[in-house]
This record gives structure tokens, sequence and C-alpha cells, in this order.
């Protein structure tokens, strides 16, 4: 299996505080990898690793064969972001974001084009392009903010938290588009605290006070955990956590 | 190259999409080219005179008419002591007391010299200096016609005179406003470049969305001249309206050529665009970077020789003036609407803002980070 990330004891320390503690993992191709854990647990910190916002204190890491160290501009060439932040631009028209973003990550004229309209035609906005992305409500803004991170079709999509703050309906259409990706062949690297969304992932990881404790897909975590369902796999080992969000 | 197309295109947009952008940036150029060179002038006029006449003699009346007519003062108070004279300083009706003392009449006649004494209130030092400046002239003035009254014109003078003819060069009229107009422009020029440039990056900052441009393949000089060129066409754009302002209606027309005022601004606004771009690297929020950037140009503008002369200023002052681009661009602006001067009057300036230029946005480009540590 091909693998698109790969991290080998990747270490951020802010002064004493390792944020992330020595974490190792892999994410196969056209996978739809899970990346849980509480809030402070790491997770953020480590996606801007691999996304190349964040130097490493220690360890090695590689995205889409580029290493995070030296390659970090060439890494963001191949990978799309979504960040927890929304950050489209608000005061800007839904064509007038995808042009954008489409025209920085070098697509021609012509690709913007037809990705302009194949885009808003999946997302039922076709007569929308012309409004401003501050009148859109925050489900569609989120559905948006994805579609246009892959608007260039990336080899990996990060999401950090995508769906928060969105209701369950939106949350749903939202993973459609997430499958719908991910058959294109795009990695999909999420973040999440919905134990829902960890169950529709291939596989998932859990972090805990920077490391990671759990990594499998969730039938096998719920098995080794003897639990029914991905939120007790998540509590039982979410709960070992020293530290919190303060 | 074409993505700094996209990168102007959106920012554009967003400029011509913020009314408050619109609105600062025709109104604030408005207002301070309208108002400011009418109002604050360096002319002190209205000074309120107290007198304390213990004289009341015609040659006392004489010496205090002469100094209302001169236009400087205006009598607002009248009293029959000095102690009543000092309450009305103290009330803040007089700026300044004349006190005549009795038999100042008497004396000026029979002892050929009489004793005069003028208290200044000093709280505005400038008011109170030009103020005793003038009223001594007025004062001396008086007493050398007293003596024409008397004397006559002495066929050989006893004391020899100094006549002093002067001229005034390059600002002929001593014109305030052709002095000040100027200034104040590039006043203008200087705090649209610095804050609306560093603000509207921190503004990227709070929003997220530079986090979005940072993960992108967009290189560091792309994205910062993706936000110079904008703010450097909006700070041309208030200088042309300045420039137009100052023509219309100060009828300013500078002696120089237009396009070497130009010229300077293109590189004096890379300096200024590269300190807003600085300053953006270090600040988080909005709030940051404008308390920073009020703080930097208020120091720079009063630093500038605007207000007043940099030759006056202590030398460790002088020193900090030529640290300060604000100070090179009011000696063009003067030099270039006064004097005429052109290119090769100006190397020196342009070059030192090349300096300028080249440190800030160096600077500025070394701090800016796509990843941070």
């Amino acid at each position: 299996m091909e693998k698109v990330i790969t991290a080998n004891g990747l270490t951020k320390k802010f002064g004493d505080f390792a944020a992330v503690d020595h974490i190792t993992f892999d994410v196969n191709k056209g996978e739809i990898f899970g990346f849980l854990g509480a809030n402070g647990a790491g997770k953020t910190t480590a996606m801007r690793m691999l996304c190349g916002l964040l130097m490493p204190s220690s360890g090695q890491a590689t995205v889409a064969g580029f290493d995070v160290y030296k390659q970090n501009e060439l890494i963001k060439k191949n990978i799309g972001y979504m960040s927890q932040k929304f950050s489209l631009y608000e005061d800007l028209t839904l064509g007038e974001n995808i042009r954008f973003y489409g025209g920085i990550y070098g697509l021609t004229d012509k690709q913007i084009d037809e990705k302009s309209y194949l885009l808003l035609h999946q997302l039922n906005m076709e007569h929308q392009e012309k409004i401003l992305v501050k009148e859109l409500p925050l489900g569609w803004k989120q559905k948006l903010a994805f579609s246009i991170a892959i608007v260039h079709d990336p080899a990996i999509v990060f999401l950090d938290e995508p769906t928060g703050g969105v209701d369950p309906v939106a949350r749903r259409e939202f993973w459609n588009l997430i499958y719908e990706a991910s058959a294109r062949g795009i990695t999909i690297f999420v973040t999440t605290h919905y134990m829902d969304e960890a169950e529709y992932c291939n596989r998932v990881s859990v972090m805990v006070d920077g490391r990671i404790d759990a990594l499998d897909s969730p039938l096998n975590l719920m098995k080794a955990h003897n639990a029914a369902s991905m939120d007790e796999v998540f509590l039982q080992l979410a709960r070992k956590a020293v530290r919190t969000d303060n | 190259m074409r993505t700094l197309k996209f990168l102007l295109q959106k920012e554009l947009r967003q400029i011509i999409r913020d009314p408050a952008i619109i609105r600062i940036l025709f109104i604030m150029p408005m207002i301070q080219l309208l108002v400011l060179p009418l109002a604050a002038d360096y002319e002190v006029k209205n000074i309120n005179l107290g007198v304390v006449d213990h004289d009341h003699s015609q040659y006392s009346r004489l010496l205090i008419n002469k100094i209302i007519a001169s236009g400087y003062f205006r009598l607002r108070d009248n009293n029959s002591s000095f102690t009543q004279g000092l309450h009305a300083v103290e009330q803040d009706k007089a700026d300044l007391i004349l006190e005549i003392p009795p038999q100042f009449e008497q004396a000026l006649v029979k002892d050929n010299e009489a004793p005069l004494f003028v208290a200044v209130n000093a709280i505005n030092g400038v008011k109170a200096g030009l103020g005793g400046a003038y009223i001594q002239n007025i004062i001396r003035d008086y007493n050398q016609e007293i003596r024409m009254q008397w004397a006559g014109y002495p066929r050989f003078n006893p004391q020899p005179v100094i006549q002093i003819t002067s001229s005034d060069w390059y600002n002929p009229n001593m014109n305030y406003k052709v002095f000040m107009v100027p200034g104040i422009l590039v006043m203008l020029v200087t705090m649209i470049g610095s804050s609306f440039a560093s603000n509207n990056i921190v503004r990227e900052k709070e929003m997220g969305t530079i986090e979005q441009i940072n993960v992108s393949p967009i290189k560091k000089h792309e994205f910062i001249l993706g936000k110079l060129i904008p703010f450097w066409m909006l700070a041309i754009t208030v200088l042309t309206m300045g420039l137009t302002i100052a023509r219309l209606v100060y009828g300013i027309v500078p002696l120089g050529h237009y396009i070497t005022i130009y010229i300077f601004a293109t590189v004096y606004l890379l300096a200024i665009l590269g300190l807003g771009l600085l300053l953006s690297t270090y600040a988080q929020t909005q709030q940051q970077s404008m308390l920073v950037s009020f703080f930097v140009t208020m120091i720079f503008n009063l630093l500038s020789g605007l207000y007043t002369p940099i030759e006056s200023m202590p030398g460790w002052a002088q020193l900090i003036t030529r640290f300060n681009p604000v100070s090179y661009f009011i000696e063009v602006m003067r030099m270039v609407m006064l004097k005429g001067s052109g290119l090769t009057d100006i190397k020196f300036q342009i070059l030192a803002m090349f300096g300028f230029a080249l440190f800030f946005n160096g600077w500025a480009i070394l701090n800016y980070r796509k990843r941070s540590g």
C-alpha cells in the first residue's frame, strides 16, 4: 500500500511542554484517516507540522513524498487545508473565492471556469456564484470551504474539525462530499470530536496528551476496548489524559 | 506573476468593497487639507491684553491705542491695580498685562525715560513668546514716534542707525499655506501607507485567512507585492487628490515638476509601506498594529520638520530626524514646490529613501514566516 503520510517520532515542544510527543503513524493513499483526541491533545499542532505551517522540534515526517523540514513548499503544492477557523474571504463572492484559490494554486483560466461550474453544481449553488460568502449559513460555508480546499485536486486534504458548530443534516452532507473526494483518490486526514464521524473513517488514531494511544480501524478499536461504540472507546482513552485544555 | 495577478485582483476587490476604506480615503484628505491649513496657523492673533493704567495720561492712552491698532491684540481688561490684572490672567481673560506706572507721561517728558512693565502668561509658550515680542516692537515704535515728535528729524542723528531691508526668497509673501499644505499632504500619504497596509495584513491574521495563504504555494515576495501594490496605488491616489486640492483651493502650483514629486513619492511609499508590513509581521491584532503605527507616525510627524524647524532641534534630535523618512519627504516637497528643485537636487534624498525601502522591506520579509518556529 502506498503511503502518503509517514510520521516517525514527530515531536513539537514549546519550551518544556511537548505538545506533540513522538508520534509515529502512516496514512495510506486514498484512505479516510480520522485523527481524534480531546481538546489540547495536540491534534492541530501535529496537523500544522504536516502542512508545513509549523516547524517540528524533532522526528521525521513526509507528506506526499516530501520531507516536512526541507520540502515544505513542495508539500504545499500537493495538499489542501481547511483550518478550524473558517478562512474563505467573506467579502468576496463564491465565484471570486473559487477563482482566487484556484489561481494561486496555478490553475489555468479554463480549469478555473470548469472547476467553478462543477463545484457550484455539486453544492447546488449554481445561482449563488455572485453572492458574498458572508451571506451564507455556516453549514454551506463549510461545504464551500472544503470544496475550495480541494479545488486543485491535491493528493491529501487536511481537515481540522471541519464540522464544528454545524447541524446534523449539514454534517451528513459534508461527509458525502468527503466520500466523493475520497472516491476521486484524494486522501482525507480529518480531526473531529463527533464519534459518529469517527466511525465513517477507514482508520482512526486517538491522541492523548500529545501521544497516539490507539490506531486502528473503528471496528478493531471497538473490539480491542470491549466497546459498543467509538464513543466508549474515546472516553476510555481520553479519560486517562492528565493535561487539560487550560 | 500569474499568482500576483490573482492576489491583486482579490485585494482591489476587497478594498473597493470596504466602505470604510473609501470613506476614509476621500474624507480624511478633504478635511485635513481644507480645514487644517486655514485654522492651524503659526501667526498669533487675538492676544488678550489686560491694561493696568496708573497714569491715565494722553501718552498712556496713545500707547494703548497704538497696541490695539496693531491688530494682534484685543483689549479685554482694564484694571486699576496689578493684582486685579493678575486675577484676570488667572481667570484666563488676559494673556498679557501691560502696567503703566503713575507719572509715566511726566517721567517721559521730564526725564526722557519712563519704565513700563509687561507680564506675560507663558502657559502657551508660542503665544507668550510672540505676544511679548510683538508688544516690545510696538513700544519701540511708539518710542521712536515720540522722539520724532519732539525732536523732529535730526540733521545728524546722534546715534548711528542701521536700516534693514529684507526680502523673503521662495515664499515672498511668507504665505503660511504654501509652507504647510505640502507638509500635511506628506502626513496623509504616510498615514495611509503605514497604517492601512499593516492593518490589512493583521486583519487577515485575525480572520484566519492568512493561514490559508501560508498553507498554499504562494511565494513570500508574491504575497508582499500583492499587499504593497494596492496600497501604493491608494496612497498615490491620495497624493494626487491632495495636489489637486492644493492647486485648486490654495493656488499652490509647484515651481518644480509634478513628476519629480511622483518619482520621489514612489520610492518614499516603498519605504513607508515596508514599515507598515514590518509592523504587521509583529502585531497579532488590529489594535496592536493601530497603536504601534499611531505611535510611530506621531513621532515621525513631530520630528519631521513640519511643525518645528529641524535646525532648531538639539543635536541628538537632529540625528534622529536623519532616520525619519517623513522628514525627507517634507524637505523634498518644499524644495520642489517652493524652490523648483529637480531630480538632481534631490538625489541624496532619493538614495536615502531607497535605503529605507530596502531596510524596512528586507526586515519585513525576513520576519514574515509562512511557517512558524
